[in-house]
C-alpha cells in the first residue's frame, strides 16, 4: 500500500533508474541539484512520461509501461507544490485556494475554503493577490490549494528554498504540524541535509539518477551505504552537532523521533 | 454640401460597420487559432502558421485576387453557394468584411500567441495538477493572463480592418453607396480631383481613427 515508483528515464543523456515505495509518511528524495529528484515527482504527477516502468498508488496503476496505463495529471489527484509555488497572479488569496477544490462537492466548497484559510493561518488575507503577500504567507497558499480537495498524495518540490533560515525553520514545523491531519503519503524534494534530517521518516538518497540508500534518517545519516552518500549527509559529528542546534526533530512524531 | 455629407458618413458608417463585423470574427477565429500554434503540438503546425501569416507579407492585390478565385461567382467555394442559394458574396458589404477579415486576421493571431506563449508554463502545470481540464485551463488561466496581448491584438486588427483598401477594392468593387468604405470614398474623390471633399474625409478618417486608438489604449490600462 502507498505510493511506488520502478521508472527509467533518459533525457538529454542524463539516466534515471530508481526505485522505492512508501507508506503514508513523509518522504524526503535527498540529493544534490540534478540528481533526478525533481525529475521523478514530475513523472509521479504525469506531467513527464517514464521511458518504461511503473508507478503504483495503493496498488492501481498510474503508470504502466507494460499494459500502457498512463493517467493523466488531472486524473492521479495529487497535491503538487512547485518550486515557485505557481500561485496564479491574477486570482486573489481566496480564489486561488478555491481553484484547487476541483471535485468538492458546490455546497461543500465554500465551508472547505473558509477552513483552509483558518488552518493556513490565512484570515484577512483572503482578498489580497499573491504579489501582495510575503513569501511565507506565499507559501501557506500554495499548500492550503494543494490540500483543499484532499488529494492522494502531496508532492513537493524544494517549496522552501527560496526562505531565509528562521521562517524556514517554522514553515518546516507548520507543514509537518498541518499533515498530521492528512494521512497521505508526502514526496519532499530537497538538496538541504538538515531539512532533509528535520522532516524525514524515510530519506531517499539521490546520487546521479539512482538511488545510493534509503531508510529512516538514523539510518542514513549514523550509517551511510557508502563513500558518496556520506559525502552527501556529511560527517555524523557535523550532523549530530547540527541536529542539537535544532529545537527537536521537527513535529516530533514517534515515526520520526529518535532522541 | 448635404450631397457630399450624406455620402461621407455613409462611408465612415459603413467603414466602422465592416471594421467592427470582421474584428468580432477576427478576434474569435484568431484566438482559436493562436492557442492551436502557442499550446499545441501536431503535424502540419508550421504549415497552418505559415498560411495564417501570408496575408501580412502578400500584396491585398494578391489576397483580393485570391479571394475571387475562392468566392467569386465561378470560385469554389462562391459557385457552391451560388448554385445553392442564388446569391454571391462579391461586391456586397460583406465581401468587405472578408477582405478586412483575412486581412486583420495575422494581427491577431502573431500577437496572441506571442502572449499565450509568454505564459509561465508551470502555472498551466498547476492547473493540471489541481484536476483542471485543458479548456477550462484555457479560460480560467492562459486566457486571463495573456489578457493584455489579445486586446492589443484585437486593437491592431480593428485598425487594419478600418484601413483596409486594396483587397476590398477587388472583392466588394467601389459602389457609391453600396460598398465605397472610406478608404475607397478617398480614393475615388482624389482621383475625381475633389480635393476639398478628399480633405475633409482625409481628416475625419484621421481623427476617427485615432481617438479609437487612444480610447482602446486608455481602457486596455485600465483593464490591466
Amino acid at each position: 500500500m502507498g505510493l511506488a515508483i520502478d521508472v527509467k528515464k533518459r533525457v538529454n543523456g542524463f539516466c534515471l533508474d530508481v526505485e522505492w515505495e512508501i507508506g503514508n509518511e513523509f518522504a524526503v528524495l535527498f540529493g544534490c541539484s540534478g540528481a533526478g529528484k525533481s525529475l521523478t515527482l514530475r513523472m509521479l504527477a504525469g506531467l513527464m512520461q517514464p521511458d518504461s516502468g511503473s508507478i503504483r498508488m495503493n496498488g492501481r496503476p498510474l503508470f504502466d509501461s507494460s499494459s500502457g496505463a498512463n493517467l493523466t495529471p488531472q486524473e492521479r489527484s495529487f497535491g503538487y507544490v512547485f518550486q515557485d509555488l505557481a500561485l496564479f497572479p491574477h486570482m486573489r488569496v481566496r480564489e486561488n485556494i478555491l481553484y484547487g477544490a476541483h471535485g468538492v462537492p458546490a455546497d461543500e466548497r465554500e465551508q472547505r475554503a473558509d477552513d483552509m484559510i483558518e488552518r493556513f493561518r490565512l484570515s484577512g488575507l483572503e482578498r489580497k493577490f499573491p504579489s501582495e503577500l510575503s513569501g511565507g504567507q506565499k507559501q501557506r497558499v500554495a499548500l492550503a490549494r494543494a490540500l483543499i480537495r484532499k488529494p492522494a498524495a502531496l508532492l513537493l518540490d524544494e517549496p522552501f528554498s527560496a526562505l531565509d533560515h528562521p521562517l524556514r525553520v517554522e514553515l518546516q514545523q507548520f507543514l509537518k504540524e498541518v499533515l498530521r491531519e492528512f494521512p497521505i503519503p508526502v514526496v519532499f524534494v530537497t538538496h538541504d541535509v538538515l531539512e532533509a534530517y528535520a522532516m524525514a521518516d524515510k530519506i531517499i538518497v539521490y546520487a546521479g539518477g539512482r538511488i545510493a540508500q534509503a531508510g529512516t534518517p538514523l539510518q542514513v545519516f549514523t550509517n551511510p551505504a557508502d563513500k558518496e552518500v556520506e559525502l552527501l549527509v556529511g560527517s555524523r559529528e557535523r550532523i549530530l552537532h547540527a541536529a542539537q542546534m535544532l529545537p527537536c526533530p521537527v513535529g516530533g512524531s514517534p515515526r520520526s523521533s529518535f532522541f | 454640401m448635404s450631397m457630399m455629407d450624406s455620402s461621407l458618413w455613409f462611408s465612415l458608417r459603413l467603414s466602422a460597420q465592416v471594421a467592427s463585423v470582421a474584428t468580432v470574427f477576427v478576434a474569435l477565429i484568431g484566438m482559436i487559432i493562436a492557442y492551436v500554434l502557442a499550446r499545441m503540438n501536431f503535424k502540419g503546425k508550421e504549415a497552418l502558421d505559415m498560411i495564417c501569416t501570408l496575408p501580412l507579407v502578400l500584396p491585398p492585390t494578391v489576397i483580393g485576387y485570391y479571394l475571387i478565385v475562392l468566392f467569386g461567382r465561378n470560385g469554389f467555394i462562391g459557385k457552391l453557394l451560388y448554385d445553392w442559394t442564388g446569391w454571391s458574396i462579391m461586391f456586397t458589404w460583406y465581401a468587405a468584411v472578408l477582405a478586412s477579415f483575412v486581412v486583420a486576421l495575422p494581427l491577431m493571431i502573431k500577437t496572441s500567441r506571442a502572449a499565450m506563449e509568454s505564459v509561465d508554463e508551470n502555472l498551466i502545470r498547476a492547473s493540471y495538477t489541481l484536476g483542471h481540464s485543458k479548456l477550462w485551463t484555457a479560460f480560467k488561466i492562459v486566457l486571463p493572463l495573456a489578457k493584455k496581448g489579445l486586446i492589443a491584438g484585437t486593437i491592431l486588427s480593428f485598425a487594419r480592418a478600418m484601413g483596409e483598401f486594396g483587397a476590398t477594392l477587388m472583392v466588394a468593387g467601389n459602389i457609391p453607396g453600396r460598398t465605397d468604405t472610406m478608404p475607397l470614398a478617398i480614393y475615388s474623390a482624389a482621383a475625381g480631383g475633389d480635393r476639398s471633399q478628399a480633405t475633409v474625409m482625409v481628416v475625419l478618417f484621421t481623427l476617427v481613427s485615432g481617438s479609437f486608438l487612444y480610447l482602446a489604449n486608455k481602457l486596455s490600462r485600465r483593464v490591466l
